[in-house]
């Protein structure tokens, strides 16, 4: 029998999809009919090129896809450091730089693209790169080595990737881009505002909108010029404005070529010669050029499944992206920039986190049509395939975007999504390398067998969940629900409720939760309205969401009356309104006692009664006080520096001063501060949630004490400050405690439940390196601007007045439930020994 | 009690208030032959009346407790010490041992009328 006639397959380039071909012929078998001769340029066998960067810490070896630098299969050859010169359609043979000649009987071209030089003068002096191979690394870590500054052209997403490489060598960087933003085919004006806002508290200067007239430099690079502004130094510059399919071989050989460059093929990837194809970067299916690696390494699978009579065809990619780059997420996928006729955006922005992410959807908010996140991508691996396999949108589409990883885990993928792009793996095959049909046992082996994120990684978290919410499916699942009515955390309903500016619980509710809420939603969003709209907690609907104290203003006591607490700021009184107490107190036979945070408690008063009590004491020049509420309780003080031997500081003074600006604040608990004029400290300002202490200097910021149940000592957060410097950083502190703190939860707890704990407080308060300083501050500010005496605005309101009745239909007839009897001299309840009845008899007045 | 002026008149019941001084999802406590009763109007416009004692914290003071949902039934809880009621027969949800008095309540032209103790099982 003779042996049938063998053909060869010539492929031109072994960069990234070069290999993916030879693999995929291998794996499906057309070696069996073909032999390969694979000629690269580069000196190495194919590595993973999106993964460059990492050359500086890993090396080559671990980037290589070949590390032995040869294929398993004999019938493949590898021709390496050596250039396909050119090849002749009508013999059919290619010429290589070494002089060989090969016959082939099919052609692939799989040469890549180039880094594309803009002409400017200079360009090419010592010290000028391109970004693009691992040779290019290697001279660009030599050059770096004896240079202080560098810049990079281009602020595109391999530029920055670039600046990112000189940053790590410790270079002082600039990224210089002509477009007024940073990755504009990615990211929108805003997405990018907040990527400029990232890069540079990296130390990384941004010049956008900055045009390179010139690199400066005799034989060596020393800057480059710009238009209208001040030259930029640089002993390294690299080159990253873009790339150029490197399409040359196919212009001399006649083939067609597309209008803006690439070899023009078909569907299939044929070129206008039928025995030569194209794929990877220097193709242009349909005149298109692709600059990623999964349409190339679609375009592989369609080469070989031609070869093999197949039917495959290259229909398109997905253009998503997704980086780290300089420890920045960004990612961008689909209609970024809602091209789409009605499409809607739904934006979440949170400077304070330094995210940005927007979410274009169909105009019947079906369907998710692409989207761009900056600072958190976290979404993406759930948010892309959505795109992909067009799965419905859920029905409050925003909650894909809120932080907590809201985002995914209860939105489940359909069996059919495409969890990873590079590779094509669905979500069924990932099942099936878990489950039954395969054996493994971890997201890792899953990515080994599947493929799925081994390529740029970005759908691993998702093949992570898929894989855990498959083996945890009888598990016990930890439930951070808030109530039955809300499946988030107070975090994430403070974030809801500011994306949407929501004022309404009804709306907050039928939006995102279900049933009518209880005893721990309804105080818990009252609380988070407060914080974001300072209004009067008795306002309109929102009264019926309050617990009792609020809805009051006061603090109910056993038997059902109430206890009044004038504020008395840092604990200092003058006669005349201590006066004023012990009239209100005997006027209205009120029980009193001095509190453990230096005021004094007015206990006893009937809910109808309060209202005269405030009147009494505002006309006074009182407040009526919280110690209700989850607020700020009392800045308690010691005498300080005015009276005391020891004292160093004016303690009373800023006691009164923190008291003040403080009060009213809504909080996620209670809040106490304390001021000490020395460090004896007996203020136990220590043993608050924010303690001041006196220094020779100025003052000790001390955070996260309390008593109660598990007493904690605070602890230092900055130390000697002035005073303005310390009411910045307790504004921020507080600020951002509100914002993200759990229902309950008290400063001490929430710092450890901080990543990085104290520390992290440190960081956002005190270094500012999230940038949200200014944005806390701000948000204090308004509550300090729009802080309002509660219970006064109450007494000039009738329809809140309207509440303060025992009965509605006997405002006159106290409550015979309560009464008093009398213990040390003072009025106390009497218990109670069941319902009572005042009889029939009693004359009851008409409704109003 | 002055209940001449009024345009309907039911025989047994108290006229208490108009519907809209309850506020939704929202309690009012009133004097019913003497007894203080809880009024509570919930968001689907039902309005239900119980005791306002709490046995559990011993003091007249469930109609200022905050109305809400526990699954499909709307409550009411304590404002003492949050024990929820079921607003339709008294029952503690969280005690099976305790159940508040209900009364018969019907709005007629918005005005609430509060019956007698429902006598149920
Ligand atoms: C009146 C007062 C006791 C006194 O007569 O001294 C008091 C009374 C109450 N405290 Fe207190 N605490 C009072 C000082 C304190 C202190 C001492 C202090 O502030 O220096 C502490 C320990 C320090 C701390 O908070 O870290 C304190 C730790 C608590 C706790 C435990 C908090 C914790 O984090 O574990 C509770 C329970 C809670 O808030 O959940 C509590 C709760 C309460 C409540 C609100 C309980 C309630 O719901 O009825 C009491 C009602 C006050 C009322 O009706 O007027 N009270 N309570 C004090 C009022 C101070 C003021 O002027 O505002
Ligand atoms: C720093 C960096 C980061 C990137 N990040 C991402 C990312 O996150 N996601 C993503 O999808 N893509 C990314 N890319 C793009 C991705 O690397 C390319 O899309 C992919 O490598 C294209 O594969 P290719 O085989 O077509 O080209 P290449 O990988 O460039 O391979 C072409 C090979 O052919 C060789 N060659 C060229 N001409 C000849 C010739 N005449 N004879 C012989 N050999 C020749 C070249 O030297 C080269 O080795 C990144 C690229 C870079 C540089
Ligand atoms: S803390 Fe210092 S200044 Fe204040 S009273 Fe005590 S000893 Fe005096
Ligand atoms: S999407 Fe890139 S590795 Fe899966």
């Amino acid at each position: 029998m003779s042996p049938r006639h063998r053909k060869t397959l010539v492929v031109a380039g072994h960069g990234m999809v070069g290999h993916r071909l030879v693999q995929a012929a291998i794996e499906r078998g057309l070696t069996e009919t073909h032999d390969i001769v694979v000629v690269g340029e580069e000196s190495r066998p194919a590595y993973d090129r999106v993964a460059l960067t990492s050359f500086f810490e890993v090396g080559a070896d671990e980037l290589s896809f070949l590390p032995s630098g040869e294929y398993d299969d004999p019938r493949v050859r590898l021709v390496l450091g050596t250039t396909v010169d050119g090849f002749d359609p009508e013999t059919r043979t290619v010429l290589l730089s070494d002089g060989q000649v090969i016959a082939y009987d099919e052609l692939v071209l799989a040469t890549g693209a180039a880094p594309f030089v803009p002409p400017v003068p200079g360009h090419d002096l010592d010290g000028c790169f391109v970004y693009r191979t691992i040779d290019d690394l290697e001279a660009i870590r030599d050059a770096a080595a004896t240079a202080t500054v560098g810049a990079v052209i281009g602020g595109g997403l391999l530029g920055l990737e670039a600046a990112n490489a000189l940053a790590q060598l410790g270079l002082e960087t600039h990224v210089v881009e002509m477009a007024p933003r940073l990755m504009a085919v990615q990211v929108d004006d805003a997405g990018g505002a907040m990527l400029v806002r990232h890069i540079e508290k990296l130390g990384l200067h941004v010049h956008t909108g900055a045009r390179t007239e010139q690199v400066l430099g005799e034989e060596r690079v020393e800057g480059l010029a710009l238009a209208g502004e001040e030259p930029v130094p640089a002993e390294v510059v690299v080159f990253s404005a873009g790339i150029r399919p490197r399409d040359q071989l196919a212009r001399d050989a006649g083939l067609d070529v597309a209008e803006r460059g690439g070899v023009l093929v078909d569907e299939r990837c044929r070129t206008s010669d039928e025995h030569v194809w194209a794929i990877g970067e220097c193709a242009a299916p349909d005149g298109r050029m692709y600059g990623l690696v999964a349409p190339g390494y679609a375009m592989a699978e369609v080469v070989v499944d031609a070869l093999l009579g197949g039917p495959g065809a290259f229909t398109g990619a997905d253009m998503s992206t997704k980086l780290k780059l300089l420890g920045v997420d960004v990612a961008s996928f689909g209609d970024a920039f809602a091209a789409t006729d009605g499409a809607l955006e739904l934006v979440y922005a949170d400077a304070v986190q330094g995210v940005y992410k927007k979410l274009v959807i169909s105009a019947d908010g079906r369907q998710l049509l692409g989207g761009i996140l900056v600072g958190d991508a976290s979404a993406y691996g759930v948010l892309r395939p959505m795109v992909a396999s067009g799965i419905a949108l859920p029905d409050n589409p925003e909650e894909l975007i809120l932080p907590v990883g809201r985002g995914g885990a209860e939105i489940g993928l359909p069996d059919e999504a495409q969890v990873c792009s590079c590779n094509d793996v669905t979500k069924a095959q990932i099942l099936e390398a878990v489950g039954e049909g395969g054996a493994c046992d971890s997201p890792s082996c899953v990515t080994k067998c599947t493929k799925a994120g081994s390529t740029c990684g970005s759908c691993k978290p998702v093949v992570k969940r898929v894989v855990e919410e498959f083996f945890a499916a009888q598990g016990k699942v930890v439930d951070k629900s808030l109530c039955e009515h809300f499946a988030m955390t107070r975090q994430e309903l403070f974030d809801v409720v500011a994306v949407h500016g929501y004022t309404r619980f009804d709306d907050i509710i039928e939006a995102h939760g279900r049933g009518r809420g209880c005893d721990i939603c309804k105080p818990t969003v009252a609380s988070i309205l407060a914080s974001q709209l300072n209004g009067h907690v008795l306002e309109g609907p929102t009264r019926t969401l309050q617990d009792t104290n609020d809805a009051y203003l006061a603090n109910i006591q056993r038997n059902g009356t109430y206890s009044v607490v004038p504020r008395i700021p840092g604990g200092e009184i003058t006669p005349e309104k201590l006066i004023v107490i012990g009239q209100v107190a005997q006027d209205f036979g009120l029980y009193t006692k001095i509190t453990g945070g230096q005021r004094i408690d007015l206990l006893g008063a009937r809910m109808e009664q309060l209202p005269a009590i405030w009147r009494r004491l505002v006309d006074a020049g009182f407040e009526s006080g919280h110690a209700y509420g989850k607020s700020l309780r009392t800045v308690k003080s010691c005498v300080g520096s005015t009276w005391c031997r020891y004292g160093v500081q004016d303690s009373v003074q800023l006691a009164i001063d923190l008291e003040l600006r403080y009060r009213g604040l809504r909080s996620p608990h209670k809040l106490k501060g304390g001021v000490s004029g020395c460090a004896r400290e007996c203020a136990e300002a220590r043993g608050k949630d924010f303690g001041v202490i006196a220094t020779e200097k100025g003052w000790n910021l001390y955070v996260g004490g309390n008593g109660g149940a598990t007493p904690a000592h605070a602890r230092l957060l900055a130390g000697d400050l002035d005073t303005e410097t310390l009411v910045r950083y307790l504004d921020r502190f507080l600020m951002y405690y509100v914002r993200t703190a759990d229902r309950l939860q008290r400063t001490a707890p929430w710092i450890d439940s901080l990543d990085g704990g104290l520390e992290r407080v440190r960081e956002i308060v005190v270094d500012d390196a999230l940038g949200l300083g200014s944005e806390l501050e701000a948000a204090m500010a308004r509550h300090v601007d729009g802080y309002f005496d509660e219970w006064k605005e109450t007494l000039d309101d009738p329809d809140k007045l309207a509440r303060f009745v025992s009965f509605v239909n006997a405002p006159d007839t106290p409550d015979p439930h309560i009464s008093f009897r009398s213990e040390r001299e003072q009025a106390v309840p009497e218990d109670s020994s069941g319902p009572v009845s005042l009889g029939t008899t009693i004359p009851v007045g008409a409704p109003r | 009690m002055s209940t001449s002026t009024d345009a309907t008149v039911l025989t047994g019941y108290t006229l208490v208030c108009r519907v809209d001084q309850i506020e939704v999802e929202g309690g009012v406590a009133a004097l019913v032959d003497g007894v203080a009763v809880a009024i509570f109007r919930t968001h689907d416009g039902n309005v239900y009346a119980m005791s306002n004692y709490d046995p559990c914290s011993r003091a007249s003071v469930l109609a200022r407790g905050i109305v809400g949902t526990r699954g499909e039934i709307p409550y009411v809880a304590s404002p003492m010490h949050k024990q929820a009621f079921d607003l339709r027969t008294g029952q503690c949800l969280d005690d099976a041992a305790v159940r508040v008095p209900t009364y018969d309540v019907r709005v007629t032209d918005g005005m609430v009328h509060v019956g007698g103790p429902r006598q149920e099982t």
